[in-house]
C-alpha cells in the first residue's frame, strides 16, 4: 500500500528478490509446450467452449515426472505455482491450491504474471473494482467492498480518472468476442485474487519486510570501489590455505565421531526426554553432576576443547593437574577466560591480579611461558584490554593440550572416572506410563536457579575435600586451612560469565578466592534480602559479581601492601574482610566453627596451598592477627621480595626492605 | 574512463589469481571424499510440542544454552521466553516497536535481545527483581533495520543491519566497539563461531563474509549464490560455513581451504531458504523454506533425507538446541513447533 509505505519509510524500500519467480517461469514454459507439456482439454461453459483447460491431476503427474519427485512434493510445487499466480483454478477460484482430481485450471497469461520489479498498484485495483461495480452493481464481495470504500477515500483526488478508465475498459471489453471476454475476465479475477487476497488467506505475494538495497539499481563503479576490491583480494591471496583433502577429511571425521552422540541420528539413553517426557537424561547430564555418563566421558576424549568446555570434564582435569602440581596452567587459562568475557569495568583489576598471581617473577602460581610471549604480554599489560592475555593464554592452552591432555587420558584419575561412569539402561515405558510421565512434567529450572544449585553442590564437594592434604612444600599450618564460603546472590548480582565458567574448583586459585571473598563479604553486607540464602560455595563465577568500587578498594589495599606470596595468602584470610568493612567475623579455623549469626550461613574459608611450583620460595605463613598494622609489621619482617607492577611507579609505600 | 577500465582489468586479474590459488589447494572434492560413505537413512521427525501464544507472524527464535528455554519474537510486538518442555511461557515481554525481526538469548541466560525496523537493538534483563523484565540497554546507531543479533557474553553483542554493516557493541556503555563494514547489500543474518573468535555474515550482495572479531577485519569472502543470502550458520567444528539463499539453495564453504564445497539444491525446490541449522554432529542440515516446509539434508552427501511439514505458512526461523536434542521451527502462522 503506497501511502502507508511512505509514512513508515526508514529508507527500507525494496522488495526482496523473488528468485523463485524465474524458476517458476521456466517450469511454466515447459508445461505449456504443446508436445511435452501438460495435456489440455476444452472447457464447456453454458454455450461457449473455452480451450486449454487442464486438470489438477494432470499437472501433478507432469510435475512428478519432470522434477523426479513424489506425488506429495509435486502437489506442493503445483500449489506454489497456483499461489504465485501462474496457474489459476476455474472452479473455486478463491482457493489457490492444486487439487489432485479433475478440477480444472488454466495457465495465466504472461501479461498477468507476477513480477518482482514493481509492486502492484492500488490504482489498478481501484479501476478493477470500479469496473466490476459498473458491470453488475452489488457483485463485489464483502472484503472487496471494504477495499473499494477505502480506496475511494484515499484516492478521492483521482477518482474521476479511475472511473473514466473503468468505463473505458468496460467498453473495450464489450467489443471483444464472448469467449475472449470470459477468458480475460477469469484471468483478471485470478490476478487480483493473488495480489489482493481475501483476509485470512496465506498469500505467496506476502514477502515480509522490504530490503534497503535496490535490486534493480546499477552498481556504481568508482575507482575507489575497485581499489578496495584489489586490496582485499591481494590480502586474500596471501592468506594461507589448507589442502582440501585435509580440511574435508577433518569434517568427515567430525561427523563420524559425533554421529553416535547426535540425538537425531542415534538413540539416547535412557530415553529421549522429548519422546518419553522422562527427564532422567537431563538429570544425569547436568553440568556438574557427580558421576558422568559414559557418553559424556567419551566426548572428553574427542578433543581437548570438549574436555575444557564441559564443566565436569574440566573438574576432572583440574583434579588430575592438582596431582601433577601443574594446576596453575588451568587456573591461568580460566582467569584469562574470565577476563575476556567479564565486565569492562573490572578488566584492569583482573589483569593486574592475573599478573601478580601468574606472570610476575616470583609469583605464587607462576606459569611457564616462553620469553617472547612473556615479553609481548608484559608490554601489552601496560594498557590492559579484553584480549591482552591472548598470546599467553593460547600458549598455555597449547601446552596443556599437547602435554597434560595426553597424560590425563592415561592417568588413574581419568581411568577411575571412566570406570565409575554410568551407562543407563534404556527405558521401556508402556503407554500408560508415558501418559503418567506427561502428567508429571515439571517446568525446567531457569539457568539462574540452576547455577545456584550447582554452586551449592560445589560447596558440598569442597566441604568434603581433605584439608590435611596440603602442599608438600609448605609447612603444615592448620589454622590457615579454612573453608571458603562464597554465596551467589543471583538476583542481586547478575553473573555475566558464560556457562562454562560456572564451574567449581576443589582447589580455588588465590585470585578467585580473593575476588570471591571480597564479593562474598559485600554481598553479606547487603544480605538483608530474604533471598540471601547464603549457600556456601567454593567458587563463584569469578569476578563477575563484584561492583567496581569495592573490588578496587580491596585490591588497592592488596597492591599497597605489595604482593609477596605470604601477604597474598594473608590477604585471603578472613581478616581482610573485616578490614573491608563488613560486620562478619570469620574464624580462620576449622570447618566446624560457625562464624556468624545464623541467617548468614557462610562459615569459613578454605585454602589448599598445593599449586606452588618447586622453584618458588616458600614463605612461612605467619599467624594471623586481626590488626592490619600488626600484619604490616609482620610483612616487613618476612623479608620477601616485592612484586612491583611494571606500570606502577615506585613510591615509598611500595618500597620495602 | 580509461583509468576505470584499467582498474577493472586489474581487479579482474586479481580475482583470477585468487581463483587459481583456491584451485591449487583443491586436491579433492567433498563428493570424492565421501564417496564411500552411505547416505544417512530417512530421518523422520514428529512435532512433539506446539508453542501457541503469538498472535502474528513469528520472525525469529533462539534457543537458550540450557537447551530447554527458548525465546521467540513476533510482529504482534511480543518477545516470549518459553519453557519448551511444558510449553509454558516463562516471560512475555511487550516491545516498544512491534516490527521486530530478530531475537537472541545470551549464553548465561540472563539477557535477551531483539531488534527490527526501529534500527535499534534492545537488551532486556531477565533477572530483574520480582520477575520484572526491563529494558537494560537500547543500542542505537544503525541507520538500517536490525536483521540479526547474537550475544558473545553478557557484556558484548554483535548485530547485523540493513545498512550493510555489522557492529560489535559494548552492552554496559551502549557504545559501538567495532564496525564491520564491507558488504554491498543488507546484512541479513550472522552466526558466531564456536570458539567466539570469528563470526560470519550473509548479505543481499550474494556474499558471505568471515570477520575476525578482534581485528575488526574481513578475513574471507565467499560468493557463488545467485540471490540474497537469508541464513547462515557454522558447521559444528567451526571450520565450515553453511549459507541459505533466496535462490533456493544452501551452500557449504570450507574456511580453511577457502572454497565452496557443495550446494544443496533440488529441482523440486523453488522457494528460497529462510533459515537453517546444522544438527549436533553436523551430519544433518535442517533448512526452512518459503514453501512452508523444512527440508533435512545429509550435509556430506547433499541429499534430502527428510521433510518436516506441518506449518501453514512460511517457516521463518529454525534452531537446534545446544544438546542437539530437538529442533524448533517458528513460522508466519504464529506457531512454534518442536520436532524430534
Amino acid at each position: 500500500m503506497t501511502i502507508r509505505n511512505t509514512l513508515r519509510d526508514h529508507g527500507q524500500r525494496y522488495r526482496p528478490r523473488m528468485a523463485c519467480l524465474k524458476k517458476a517461469e521456466k517450469v511454466m514454459l515447459e508445461m505449456q509446450d504443446p508436445k511435452t507439456g501438460v495435456k489440455s482439454q476444452p472447457q464447456r461453459l453454458v454455450i461457449t467452449t473455452i480451450p486449454h483447460a487442464i486438470t489438477g491431476e494432470d499437472i501433478i503427474a507432469w510435475l512428478a515426472d519432470r522434477l523426479q519427485v513424489d506425488t506429495q512434493e509435486a502437489r506442493n510445487f503445483g500449489s506454489m505455482l497456483v499461489a504465485l499466480g501462474y496457474i489459476y483454478p476455474l472452479q473455486d477460484h478463491k482457493r489457490l491450491v492444486i487439487k489432485p482430481d479433475a478440477s480444472l485450471y488454466r495457465f495465466q497469461t504472461p501479461y498477468f504474471w507476477p513480477t518482482q520489479q514493481w509492486p502492484v498498484e492500488d490504482t489498478d485495483y481501484a479501476i478493477y473494482l470500479a469496473k466490476r461495480n459498473i458491470r453488475k452493481k452489488g457483485i463485489l464481495e464483502l472484503h472487496e467492498q471494504e477495499q473499494y470504500n477505502r480506496l475511494h477515500k484515499w484516492m478521492n483526488h483521482k477518482w474521476d480518472f479511475i472511473v473514466m478508465q473503468a468505463k473505458e475498459q468496460y467498453r473495450a471489453a464489450k467489443e471483444r468476442k464472448k469467449p475472449d471476454r470470459v477468458v480475460f475476465e477469469c484471468q483478471e479475477r485470478a490476478y487480483w485474487v493473488v495480489h489482493r487476497p481475501p483476509p485470512g488467506t496465506v498469500s505467496a505475494m506476502d514477502y515480509g519486510l522490504d530490503r534497503r538495497i535496490d535490486p534493480n539499481a546499477e552498481e556504481t563503479k568508482t575507482p575507489d570501489f575497485y581499489e578496495r576490491i584489489m586490496i582485499f583480494t591481494q590480502q586474500s591471496i596471501m592468506r594461507p590455505r589448507v589442502k582440501s583433502s585435509v580440511s574435508i577429511g577433518a569434517m568427515v571425521k567430525y561427523c563420524a565421531t559425533y554421529s553416535s552422540h547426535d540425538p537425531f541420528l542415534s538413540k539416547c539413553l535412557p530415553s529421549n526426554p522429548w519422546l518419553t517426557d522422562d527427564v532422567t537424561y537431563w538429570t544425569l547430564n547436568m553440568p556438574n553432576v557427580e558421576i558422568p555418563t559414559t557418553m559424556r566421558v567419551e566426548r572428553w576424549t574427542f578433543s581437548f576443547g570438549e574436555l575444557l568446555s564441559d564443566p565436569r570434564g574440566r573438574n576432572d582435569f583440574r583434579l588430575f593437574l592438582k596431582k601433577e602440581f601443574s594446576g596453575e596452567n588451568l587456573a591461568f587459562w580460566e582467569s584469562c577466560e574470565d577476563l575476556k568475557w567479564g565486565t569492562a569495568a573490572t578488566m584492569s583489576e583482573k589483569a593486574e591480579q592475573i599478573y601478580k598471581t601468574f606472570l610476575a617473577r616470583g609469583a605464587p602460581r607462576w606459569i611457564n611461558i616462553d620469553g617472547k610471549t612473556m615479553e609481548i604480554t608484559l608490554k601489552s599489560l601496560k594498557h590492559p584490554h579484553r584480549y591482552v592475555l591472548d598470546a599467553a593464554q593460547t600458549h598455555i592452552y597449547m601446552l596443556m593440550k599437547k602435554d597434560s591432555y595426553g597424560r590425563y587420558m592415561k592417568s588413574p584419575v581419568f581411568k577411575d572416572t571412566l570406570k565409575k561412569a554410568i551407562c543407563p539402561d534404556e527405558h521401556k515405558f508402556s503407554d500408560a506410563q508415558l501418559e503418567q510421565n506427561a502428567k508429571n512434567r515439571r517446568p525446567s529450572l531457569s539457568p539462574i536457579v540452576l547455577r545456584q544449585l550447582e554452586l551449592e553442590q560445589k560447596a558440598k564437594m569442597a566441604a568434603n575435600v581433605d584439608i590435611t592434604q596440603l602442599c608438600r612444600f609448605t609447612t603444615p599450618v592448620p589454622h590457615l586451612a579454612v573453608y571458603s564460603g562464597i554465596s551467589d546472590f543471583p538476583s542481586a548480582n547478575a553473573s555475566p560469565s558464560l556457562p562454562f565458567l560456572a564451574h567449581t574448583t576443589a582447589c580455588p586459585s588465590p585470585i578467585s578466592v580473593a575476588l570471591d571473598s571480597t564479593s562474598a563479604s559485600e554481598r553479606r553486607a547487603e544480605a538483608n534480602e530474604g533471598e540471601a540464602e547464603g549457600n556456601p560455595a567454593a567458587r563463584v563465577p569469578a569476578g563477575g559479581n563484584v561492583s567496581k568500587s569495592r573490588m578496587a578498594l580491596s585490591l588497592r589495599r592488596l597492591l599497597k601492601r605489595g604482593c609477596t606470596p605470604s601477604t597474598m595468602f594473608a590477604s585471603l584470610s578472613p581478616k581482610c574482610h573485616s578490614a573491608a568493612g563488613t560486620s562478619s567475623r570469620i574464624q580462620p579455623i576449622g570447618p566446624d566453627q560457625p562464624s556468624q549469626a545464623p541467617p548468614r550461613r557462610i562459615a569459613n574459608f578454605f585454602q589448599i596451598k598445593v599449586d606452588i611450583p618447586p622453584e618458588c620460595r616458600i614463605y612461612p605463613i605467619e599467624s594471623e592477627d586481626e590488626d592490619e598494622e600488626t600484619r604490616a609489621a609482620s610483612r616487613g619482617g618476612v623479608g620477601a621480595k616485592e612484586i612491583i607492577c611494571p606500570w606502577e611507579s615506585l613510591t615509598p609505600q611500595n618500597e620495602t626492605g | 574512463m580509461g583509468e576505470i577500465e584499467e582498474l577493472r582489468k586489474e581487479a579482474d586479474s586479481l580475482k583470477d589469481q585468487i581463483t587459481a590459488a583456491r584451485k591449487a589447494v583443491q586436491d579433492t572434492t567433498l563428493q570424492e571424499a565421501v564417496a564411500s560413505i552411505t547416505v544417512v537413512g530417512r530421518v523422520q521427525m514428529k512435532t512433539r510440542k506446539t508453542l501457541r501464544g503469538h498472535l502474528a507472524k513469528i520472525y525469529a527464535m533462539h534457543w537458550g544454552a540450557d537447551a530447554k528455554l527458548c525465546v521467540s519474537a513476533s510482529q504482534d510486538g511480543k518477545l516470549i521466553v518459553w519453557d519448551s518442555i511444558t510449553t509454558n511461557k516463562v516471560n512475555a515481554i511487550p516491545l516498544k516497536s512491534s516490527w521486530v525481526m530478530t531475537c537472541a538469548y545470551a549464553p548465561s541466560g540472563n539477557l535477551v535481545a531483539c531488534g527490527g525496523l526501529d534500527n535499534m537493538c534492545s537488551i532486556y534483563n531477565l533477572k530483574g527483581k520480582d520477575g520484572n523484565v526491563k529494558v537494560m540497554r537500547e543500542l542505537a546507531a544503525h541507520t538500517g533495520y536490525l536483521s540479526c543479533c547474537r550475544f558473545l557474553s553478557d557484556s558484548e553483542i554483535i548485530t547485523s543491519s540493513g545498512d550493510c554493516t555489522c557492529v560489535l557493541w559494548d552492552i554496559e556503555t551502549g557504545t559501538q566497539k567495532t564496525i564491520f563494514a564491507g558488504h554491498q547489500g543488507d546484512c541479513m543474518s550472522l552466526a558466531v563461531s564456536p570458539d567466539f573468535n570469528f563470526f560470519i555474515s550473509g548479505a543481499c550482495d550474494f556474499t558471505a563474509k568471515l570477520w575476525d572479531i578482534r581485528e575488526g577485519q574481513c578475513r574471507q569472502t565467499f560468493g557463488g549464490h545467485e540471490s540474497d543470502i537469508n541464513a547462515i550458520g557454522f558447521f559444528p567444528n567451526g571450520n565450515a560455513v553453511i549459507t541459505g539463499s533466496d535462490d533456493a539453495t544452501c551452500k557449504l564453504y570450507d574456511l580453511r581451504a577457502d572454497q565452496e564445497l557443495i550446494t544443496y539444491q533440488d529441482s523440486g525446490i523453488m522457494c528460497g531458504v529462510t533459515s537453517l541449522a546444522p544438527s549436533f554432529s553436523g551430519r544433518l542440515l535442517l533448512a526452512g523454506y518459503d514453501d512452508f516446509n523444512v527440508n533435512i539434508w545429509d550435509a556430506l552427501k547433499a541429499e534430502r533425507v527428510g521433510v518436516l511439514a506441518g506449518h501453514d505458512n512460511r517457516v521463518s526461523c529454525i534452531g537446534v538446541s545446544a544438546d542437539g536434542m530437538a529442533c524448533c521451527t517458528g513460522s508466519w502462522d504464529s506457531f512454534l513447533k518442536i520436532w524430534n
